[in-house]
């Protein structure tokens, strides 16, 4: 199962090393990994998504990333209810015949078009990553040229509600 | 005029001050008593303040040894052992201890040279990416890249590696930072918000395992060597009396309650005593203190203490439900658990069918060995050093079947007298780390009980040694063979010796004469006694080459993927 992970660290040099060094030292699955600066100087935020059996992994994971001296903050937010987002820029084949075809693609999605070129377009879509995955499926067909996924960075919502099936927003 | 004069010379001592005085000063303020260090290019601008520095240093003759040193010294005194290497090369020969310290929670505070910052990354002479390296294998690692955090750094390094479940930790240090001058810097403040180890265990977990205790019909305590650490074998001791609950020990906790208790079970793992290994596999409560449920230890967890309660007491949560479901985790120091244990006074559990049990398994399953005057019973040679030194020896061993003799027939009466490589199973460990055992305790009797093979992957520190003279009793069990090795062969490979029988071995007597250290070859329980007699008072070192049958095996064992209660070789 997918469980999402986010840690508050110390921005010093080395600490995403200890971090990704722990996940591959203990045999974990990260699927994906994303770092940046917080509204604190000196304190980044890393959120992982790592794929694990059952919760006993979890729990370790969390307990090993926890003991790391730069980690301020450990939690496994998968089962509240969180904002999930990951950005993705995908370079499409695109003549000027289809451009039309494939922009009716993208509007139901709030992607956008950021570069076209004589045959192709970038697209830019942000979203969760089951999103992310359907769309891409839907543009393939056209040709992708390249494709570049950020990971997902996550946030508890602000209000969570008692009793939640779906722990992921919709949109 | 004066007053001027003054100061001017305060502002000029405040520039004067280099990256290196930095860093010894800092380790005075540590209180460090010895430093074990290599010198070399990157770490020349250090060792030139060493040359004038009163702190002791030891020059072993190969890094590895120099860090295997500085764990016998850790593990004996309790304080942080320190390791000076240079870049490159230097920094990589100390790869091995620093995963021993890391498996067996030894601290280390291990300073490496670097290359100039100007040219870190380009491939430099003697350029290795030692904080790379050592990421996994360090409790904390860092460079230093501002003479100014010289202080800072070194207070966290010896905070870091000393508190919490203790482990080593790595500072790596550019040669022009050493070499360059700084103002000196306001005292240091240590600044670690994502370091807080959990000291005084929750109350409440403390009365469920008092209550779990009270009711148990079968109760075990599995002691660690977490006991060594937070120094609670007193109250260890306290707590077993007032609730008269047996007490096993791991490879590593050996010495933390006192093997002549009536309560002592003995040593549980692969290698341990019937009563200890049964006693976990037919309780119904283990209380784990300071241990971390090794594999060697717990044997097939399928099969683990099958129907217990299991309650654990670790300073380090992560350890907690790692390997075994705990029903009763508590998280902190185990000398404050202990404390708080014994102050609630609990009802002693009504045991009595299972402490006769217990007391049955000992009577019809103590250790065994035949015995013979020629060749010589390494069981027996074991029994000698115990005797001649009233079992108050420091007792340093190398890895291998030496290691398990002496676990069993070294039954240690008390704390931090036992210094082994348990968690990585270091060949080369035992003879440096008798040297700083005893550097450790000057006056005490250290052995360094070691196989003929492990002793030939460090036999170049017996010049120090005999530098320093060193009356460690350096005692070879030479079985002519990789004796654990051969053991296995025989057992799972149909004694098929691969590369594990070395009979042409060079001549101990005569490699200790070339480092003008005495020695004696011994072949029999005979001559073994006289030599024994002799030398054992001895201020002075002496390596005793104890030729020991080639084919004994250890016993009892478990087989790799069996249960602890499927010992083999429990009886003759
Ligand atoms: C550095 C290292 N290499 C290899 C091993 C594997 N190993 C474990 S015990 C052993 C044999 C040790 O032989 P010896 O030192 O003579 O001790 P004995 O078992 O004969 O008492 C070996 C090779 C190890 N533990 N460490």
């Amino acid at each position: 199962m997918k469980r999402i992970i986010t840690l508050t660290v110390l921005n010093r040099p080395g600490v995403l090393n200890r971090i990704t060094n722990l996940f591959s030292k203990r045999n974990y699955n990260i699927e994906s990994i994303s770092v940046g600066e917080t509204e604190q100087e000196g304190i980044s935020r890393i959120t992982c998504v790592v794929n694990v059996d059952n919760d006993r992994v979890i729990e370790q994971i969390t307990k090993q990333v926890n003991k790391q001296i730069d980690v301020l903050k450990v939690a496994d937010i998968s089962d509240q209810a969180v904002v999930a987002r990951e950005l993705a820029l995908i370079k499409v084949q695109s003549t000027p015949q289809n451009r039309n075809e494939i922009y009716s693609l993208i509007e139901p999605f709030r992607a956008s078009v950021i570069d076209v070129g004589k045959d192709s377009l970038i697209i830019q879509i942000t979203g969760e990553s089951e999103k992310i995955e359907a769309f891409i499926e839907l543009i393939k067909p056209y040709g992708i040229k390249e494709l570049a996924r950020t990971g997902t960075t996550a946030f508890p919502r602000s209000s969570q509600r008692s009793n939640h099936k779906t722990n992921y927003s919709i949109v | 005029m004066l007053q001027q004069a003054a100061f001017t010379k305060v502002e000029a001592e405040k520039k004067t001050v280099t990256g290196a005085d930095l860093l010894l000063e800092a380790l005075k303020k540590e209180e460090v008593e010895v430093i074990f260090g290599y010198p070399g290019g990157a770490v020349l601008p250090i060792y030139d303040k060493i040359y004038d520095c009163d702190i002791m240093h030891v020059l072993p003759r190969h890094e590895q040894g120099g860090i295997h040193a500085a764990e016998g010294y850790a593990r004996v005194s309790g304080k942080a052992g320190v390791v000076i290497a240079t870049s490159g090369p230097g920094a990589t020969n100390v790869v091995t201890g620093l995963a021993d310290a890391m498996m067996d929670s030894l601290p280390l505070v291990v300073f490496t040279g670097q290359v100039a910052t100007g040219v870190i990354g380009t491939d430099a002479f003697q350029e290795a990416d030692i904080l790379g390296i050592t990421t996994p294998i360090t409790k904390y690692n860092c460079q230093i890249r501002n003479i100014e955090e010289i202080p800072r750094i070194i207070k966290e390094a010896f905070h870091i590696a000393t508190t919490g479940r203790p482990g080593p930790v790595l500072i790596d240090f550019p040669k022009d930072i050493a070499a360059g001058l700084v103002e000196r810097p306001a005292e240091p403040e240590i600044s670690l918000p994502g370091y807080q180890p959990t000291i005084e265990p929750n109350y409440l977990q403390i009365r469920k395992l008092t209550e779990a205790v009270s009711s148990a019909k079968r109760p075990v305590i599995l002691a660690g060597a977490g006991i060594l650490f937070s120094k609670a074998s007193d109250l260890l001791l306290e707590y077993v009396e007032q609730q008269k609950v047996p007490v096993v020990h791991t490879l590593l906790g050996l010495g933390g309650f006192p093997a002549d208790h009536p309560l002592f079970l003995g040593l549980a793992g692969m290698h341990g005593c019937y009563t200890a290994n049964m006693a976990l596999y037919e309780c119904d409560l283990l209380v784990n203190i300071g241990a971390r449920f090794d594999d060697r230890l717990t044997g097939n967890l399928a099969h683990f203490a099958p129907n217990a309660t299991v309650a654990h007491i670790d300073i380090d949560p992560a350890e907690i439900g790692k390997n075994v479901p705990t029903a009763i985790p508590v998280v902190g120091d185990a000398k404050e658990a202990l404390t708080m244990l014994v102050k609630q006074e609990g009802k002693p559990p009504e045991h009595s069918e299972w402490m006769q049990t217990l007391e049955g398994y000992k009577k019809e399953n103590p250790y065994w060995y035949e015995n013979s005057d020629s060749p010589l019973k390494p069981q027996r040679v074991t029994e000698m050093l115990y005797e001649k030194t009233n079992g108050e020896g420091i007792v340093v061993t190398d890895v291998g079947q030496h290691q398990m003799w002496a676990a069993q027939y070294y039954p240690l009466k008390n704390p931090d007298r036992w210094v082994t490589s348990g968690g990585l199973g270091t060949m080369g460990f035992g003879l440096p780390a008798a040297i700083g055992a005893q550097i450790a305790d000057p006056s005490a009797t250290v052995i360094a009980i070691l196989g003929d093979a492990g002793f030939q992957m460090s036999t170049q520190e017996l010049a120090v040694i005999r530098e320093m003279n060193l009356p460690i009793k350096i005692a070879i069990f030479n079985n002519r063979s990789l004796g654990m090795v051969r053991q296995w062969q025989q057992i799972f490979y149909q004694e098929r010796y691969s590369h594990s029988k070395i009979p042409s071995q060079p001549s101990f007597v005569k490699l200790a004469d070339a480092y003008d250290i005495k020695a004696y070859e011994i072949n029999s329980e005979q001559e073994a006694e006289k030599i024994l007699a002799e030398v054992m008072k001895d201020k002075e070192p002496v390596l005793l080459d104890f030729r020991v049958a080639e084919n004994e095996n250890v016993y009892p064992m478990i087989a790799p993927g069996k249960g602890l209660h499927e010992m083999v070789g429990v009886k003759k």
